[in-house]
């Protein structure tokens, strides 16, 4: 049971991200945003196979209830149809196969090196976020530095192009 | 026969009979209480708005085949066979895939939250809520955030202009109320100490309810409750005066019937959240109705004190529909992000204060 369900989102989870990228049937941008939804619906149905409820949660919660309503906002808010006709030139494909392939060899060498997930993050909420105050504070720390400038900045380009 | 059952049950393992009562719980709940409770909201709506404007309603339908006219509550009835008789017409221009799919996303999250609300204490050994778990409000939170893709989608799909205006004003519009919503409710848990809604009834078993130790975080709540189910005063991506019908303008029959059944299922459930969170849930103050139950009867009792409540509220809900005019989008806008926000992060800022003191003091 356990491990069906795991093949099930996993498998779900990698399909519609591979739809995401590469989608054979349709270029439309809306189409893409909502495999984009379902990958992080299969995504938090893995979290909650791993007892991790909290994650699984935020997962739906912040990415498909938030972020990608806002993507989708913006991509109903402007036309897209250029986007749909162009196509993607050997330097782009390129230049992105190398990001992706250094962003996973980065991620595989993390996951090799990291310790065996405590139990923390499986438990309580309370549990959880008294291990992000203590021991992981200095990462929590620059993380909330890195979304005030993010925010900062957002408000400083908006207010410019409102000049 | 009840012995043959018991022994029945006694027979199963323990995970079979998890799922055994999950199923019935679900197959209860859903069909024997949330949609005989949406269809009759519908007839509550109309009749309830023709009392305030001076009207009759609807009240000639009864018990079909008969002369007997139950004060219309054969209404839904007759509403149900209209909307599955009447012609599914998909206009010519519309995306396919996207128009089908709609209807069913704007319907299913309202039904996914019933599942962590806890609607009664229990009956004989089994809990009155069909999924416990440890963080209760973040699932109820994150399913609603996801309601708001069948606006957004039928805006999209009827590729018009006024649908698309309503499923732009819808996607603002629920992002905006979501965090004042959810900011409202930290005061609560603070209070609580737990995320489990079954710990938040027995908290306010214990005492006053929250919605008197909270008023704020009520008001908040409420307000952006309003909002988030597309209800006037808060009704942008609908406003039949400025956009036809908003999102649903294209659509008919059972298509159209089903975003407005899932407007009401949304309702059922924002009240019986906020009737856990803040009028104590199944509890009463009154002859031991405090304690979980003891028999059967007392537990049916329970579900029924939940229940009403419920329909307090869905009543509350349709009153300030009649009796307040739309709101304009940026006032809409404007409340939303400059004056409850602010409000509920003070409160979250005053509320843990004033714990932080108590504590020190003790």
């Amino acid at each position: 049971m356990h491990a069906t369900l795991f093949y099930l989102f996993a498998a779900l989870a990698l399909m519609s991200g591979l739809l995401v990228a590469f989608n054979p049937f349709s270029r439309n941008p809306v189409t893409r945003a909502m495999f984009l939804v379902l990958a992080m619906i299969a995504l938090s149905g893995l979290f909650v196979l791993l007892h991790a409820y909290f994650l699984a949660a935020i997962q739906v919660l912040v990415y498909a209830g938030a972020v990608m309503v806002l993507f989708l906002f913006v991509i109903m808010l402007m036309d897209l149809r250029e986007s749909e006709r162009r196509r993607v030139g050997a330097f782009a494909a390129v230049l992105g196969l190398a990001a992706v392939s250094g962003l996973g060899a980065l991620l595989f060498g993390a996951l090799r090196q990291a310790p065996a997930g405590t139990e923390a993050a499986v438990g309580s909420t309370r549990d959880l976020g008294r291990l992000l105050f203590t021991q992981h504070l200095f990462p929590f720390e620059i993380v909330s530095v890195l979304l005030l400038v993010a925010m900062v900045g957002v408000i400083m380009l908006s207010q410019r192009e409102a000049e | 026969m009840i012995d043959w059952i018991n022994n029945a049950i006694a027979g199963l393992s323990a995970q079979e009979q998890f799922a055994l009562f999950g199923l019935l719980k679900i197959l209860v709940a859903v069909f024997a209480i949330v949609l005989p409770l949406v269809a009759y909201s519908v007839v509550a709506e109309r009749r309830i708005s023709a009392w305030i404007q001076d009207r009759v309603g609807p009240n000639r339908v009864g018990i079909p085949f008969t002369n007997v006219r139950v004060w219309g509550l054969g209404q839904p009835l007759a509403d149900g066979v209209k909307v599955l008789l009447k012609e599914d017409f998909t206009p010519a221009h519309v995306r396919t895939a996207y128009f089908w799919l709609a209807p069913m996303v704007a319907m299913v999250p309202a039904l996914l939250t019933l599942a962590v609300i806890p609607f009664g204490s229990v009956l004989g050994a089994q809990p009155m809520v069909m999924a416990d778990l440890n963080v209760g409000i973040l699932y109820t939170f994150g399913i609603t955030s996801l309601s708001v893709y069948g606006i957004v989608l039928a805006g999209y799909a009827s590729n018009s202009k006024y649908p698309l205006l309503g499923g732009i004003r819808a996607s603002a519009q629920m992002i905006s109320y979501e965090i004042a919503m959810g900011l409202s409710v930290i005061p609560v848990f603070l209070l609580v100490g737990d995320l489990n809604l079954g710990q938040v009834i027995a908290y306010q078993a214990g005492g006053a309810w929250l919605v008197f130790k909270q008023p704020l975080a009520f008001a908040i709540f409420l307000i952006a409750a309003f909002a988030e189910t597309n209800r006037l005063p808060f009704d942008m991506a609908e406003s039949e005066s400025e956009l036809v019908g908003g999102y649903h303008t294209e659509y008919s029959s059972m298509k159209f019937a089903l975003f407005f059944l899932g407007e009401y299922a949304a309702m059922v459930a924002v009240s019986a959240m906020m009737v856990v969170l803040f009028f104590g849930g199944w509890t009463l103050p009154v002859a031991g109705l405090n304690q979980p139950a003891t028999s059967l009867g007392v537990g049916v009792l329970q579900i029924a004190v939940f229940l009403a409540k419920v329909i307090v509220l869905m009543a509350v809900f349709i009153w300030v529909r009649w009796m307040l005019p739309r709101f304009r989008y940026d006032q809409l806008m404007q409340l939303g992000w400059k004056r409850l926000v602010p409000l509920a992060l003070a409160n979250i800022v005053a509320t843990a204060a004033v714990l932080f003191w108590q504590s020190t003091k003790s």
